[in-house]
């Protein structure tokens, strides 16, 4: 790691910062313990979540069929806040006090706006899974007006974001102090610029969802009489899938930080890098209206710019992404001394490290999967055939469950060595905890995919219509069997993982005083690979092959959809 | 820490306030402001 050129002289007070026995990185003390609370609680979180989860995949398996109508959608709410807010921003959270504070040999900030930020996000958050679980707002994730919840719904949804707000403003001060203050020298490192992006996206965020919530609270206490469901809905997408990209943001973050962690590798190309995620800060908010595609109140002009022209300027940071992401890792392996063939540096990657499976793994689902299919189904004539079906579910979980939270949990796997300072169980498990994740995550992928395909709508309790009054076509269930073989796997990914983790954290072996113990170190083989060029500094065939196959896999899968969209019969 | 020759971007880039600024302008005009004109520009319906 030199994140920190020269290691200048830092800010911290007496007494305030240690220096990792691992990375040499200075750690301020203050940030290390909200490192940790708010890492602990994201894994209490995304535990609820993974249990809400298994419950939901037993029961659109049509042949279990688990949980009774008004407990599939409770569930399923509980699944959608816990996942794709409680668990993720807590993570994230950590990771922006880690990148201000370590890679800008800084101290936090403020105590007390942590503290502040801490607990108003596990009240909120605590309140809401509370109400949700007593049935007072089984009304999903996107709680569309008019559908009602209990007001402490709403505030512990307020109180989270609130919470979540004075952390990422926490996050831009210490970045002030640190300049002020002269710790580091240049620009920010990229890690640091990434987790920037991710905050000023996530300020964007949760001003937009003060906008929506606090006029939904008053409604729903009685105080206002009526909301325009067009209006909540445009609002509410302008937070509901921003906090996505906070997701996106900061999982890209992940990748270079863990690259550079487990390979050494470092960034082909900063202003490059740091161009995409400027791209990210601007644009990348606009997919937003993706949601709104089939929604008569806004015009085609404001649908076509908000989810085509605009927006693909953050589909190109996206591919920037992921060709620098990559590359930087191959030109890595490559001087290491593994340049046979096109994919050698591939082959000999460190695949029995979780740190480095995970994230490697995260890259390819993200965007072999979630970016392809999202690219897709976000033009607006093929969003008319998917809307509202299983193929949507699909897309989401390669972007949030294969790509950002096998990212997070790979980070855990370095995080916990270096934050917490204890080593994990079982680290032959934790090897393949990974590769068990993956399989679950993409049987069920595939599932709702090919189930969507063939009309199954998502958020639906039972595609059979049992028992309805009028005659409804019957749906192809049958990919469903994959939805549920599918979670239950994953879910057993994602266990090990919770279990080793919480095992560790609480009563791991210390290694306080001494380098972490290797997940498995790249040999360096250099000395018998011949000379290490200037040439070869930019020679990433591998990169330039796997990228290829992106885009080839990316035409087949747009006009296949195009095809489908052909086939539908005629509207006159 | 910065330099008056470097290029506009990179100061751009330096400046994380105003790349906050940034971030809330052009997503709130081209996505929230403008979404929100045109279905408060709709008429009411009328009913049967």
């Amino acid at each position: 790691m030199s994140a920190i050129p020269g290691f200048l002289k830092g800010n911290f007070r007496s007494n305030e910062s240690r220096t990792c026995d691992t990375t040499g990185l200075p750690v301020c003390n203050t940030a290390s313990l909200f490192i940790q609370l708010h890492a602990v609680f994201a894994v209490v979180f995304l535990l609820v979540g993974a249990v809400a989860a298994i419950l939901l995949a037993l029961t659109r398996w049509p042949a279990v069929h688990l949980l009774p109508a008004d407990w599939f959608y409770r569930v399923l709410t509980l699944h959608g806040v816990n996942m794709l807010l409680f668990w993720i921003i807590f993570l994230e959270v950590a990771i922006v006090y880690f990148a201000s504070t370590s890679l800008l040999n800084s101290r936090l900030f403020s105590k007390g706006l942590a503290w502040a930020g801490f607990l108003l996000m596990v009240i909120g958050a605590v309140l809401v899974d509370y109400i949700i679980l007593i049935g007072g707002a089984d009304v999903l994730f996107t709680s569309y007006y008019p559908l009602p919840g209990h007001p402490f719904f709403y505030l512990g949804l307020i109180l989270f974001a609130v919470g979540a707000l004075l952390a990422m403003i926490n996050f831009l001060l210490t970045l002030h102090i640190a300049k002020r203050d002269k710790t580091y020298e240049g620009s920010v490192p990229l890690v640091v610029f990434g987790a920037t992006a991710a905050v000023i996206i996530a300020v964007l965020t949760i001003a937009t969802g003060a906008a929506i919530l606090i006029p939904t609270l008053l409604w729903a206490a009685g105080i206002v009489d009526i909301i325009d469901a067009g209006i909540y809905r445009v609002v509410w997408w302008g937070m509901g899938h921003v906090s996505q990209q906070i997701n996106v943001t900061a999982m890209v973050s992940v990748w270079y930080f863990m690259f550079s962690l487990t390979t050494g590798a470092k960034p082909l190309n900063h202003a490059v890098c740091r161009g995409a995620f400027v791209l990210y800060i601007l644009f990348i908010n606009l997919a937003s209206a993706h949601h709104l595609l089939v929604d008569p109140g806004v015009s085609t002009a404001w649908s076509i710019w908000n989810t085509s022209y605009a927006m693909y300027l953050a589909v190109l940071a996206s591919m920037i992404h992921g060709f620098t992401v990559p590359a930087a890792l191959e030109i890595a392996m490559r001087k290491k001394g593994y340049r046979q063939g096109v994919f050698g540096w591939l082959t000999n990657a460190p695949w029995g490290n979780p740190g480095f499976s995970s994230i490697f793994m995260s890259l390819v689902i993200f965007g072999f999967i979630g970016g392809i299919t999202g690219v897709t189904i976000g033009t607006e004539q093929i969003n008319i055939i998917v809307h509202n079906t299983l193929k949507l579910p699909a897309h989401f979980h390669g972007t949030v469950v294969g790509g950002t939270t096998l990212a997070f949990t790979g980070l855990a796997y370095y995080v916990v060595p270096l934050i917490f300072r204890r080593e994990y169980y079982m680290k032959g498990l934790a090897k393949i905890q990974p590769y068990i994740f993956v399989v679950g995550i993409l049987i069920v992928i595939l599932g709702m995919q090919f189930a969507g395909s063939t009309g199954v709508p998502r958020r639906h309790w039972d595609v059979s219509f049992a028992g309805s009054p009028i005659p409804i076509p019957k749906m192809e269930s049958g990919w469903l069997a994959l939805v549920g073989v599918g979670g239950v796997i994953a879910f057993t990914g994602l266990l090990i993982f919770i279990l080793l983790t919480v095992a560790t954290v609480f009563f791991g072996r210390s290694n306080k005083g001494k380098p972490m113990e290797s997940w498995g170190d790249v040999k360096d083989v250099s000395a018998s690979a011949g000379a290490w060029t200037k040439e070869d500094e930019h020679k990433t065939p591998g990169t330039w092959a796997l990228v290829s196959i992106l885009l080839v896999s990316f035409v087949v899968y747009y006009f296949s959809n195009w095809k489908a969209l052909a086939d539908v019969w005629w509207v006159r | 820490m910065g330099n008056e020759n470097d290029h506009w971007l990179k100061k751009l880039m330096d400046n994380p306030w105003l790349l906050l600024v940034l971030g809330i302008v052009v997503p709130t005009l081209s996505y929230t402001v403008w979404g929100l004109v045109e279905v408060m520009s709709l008429p009411p319906a009328t009913l049967p």
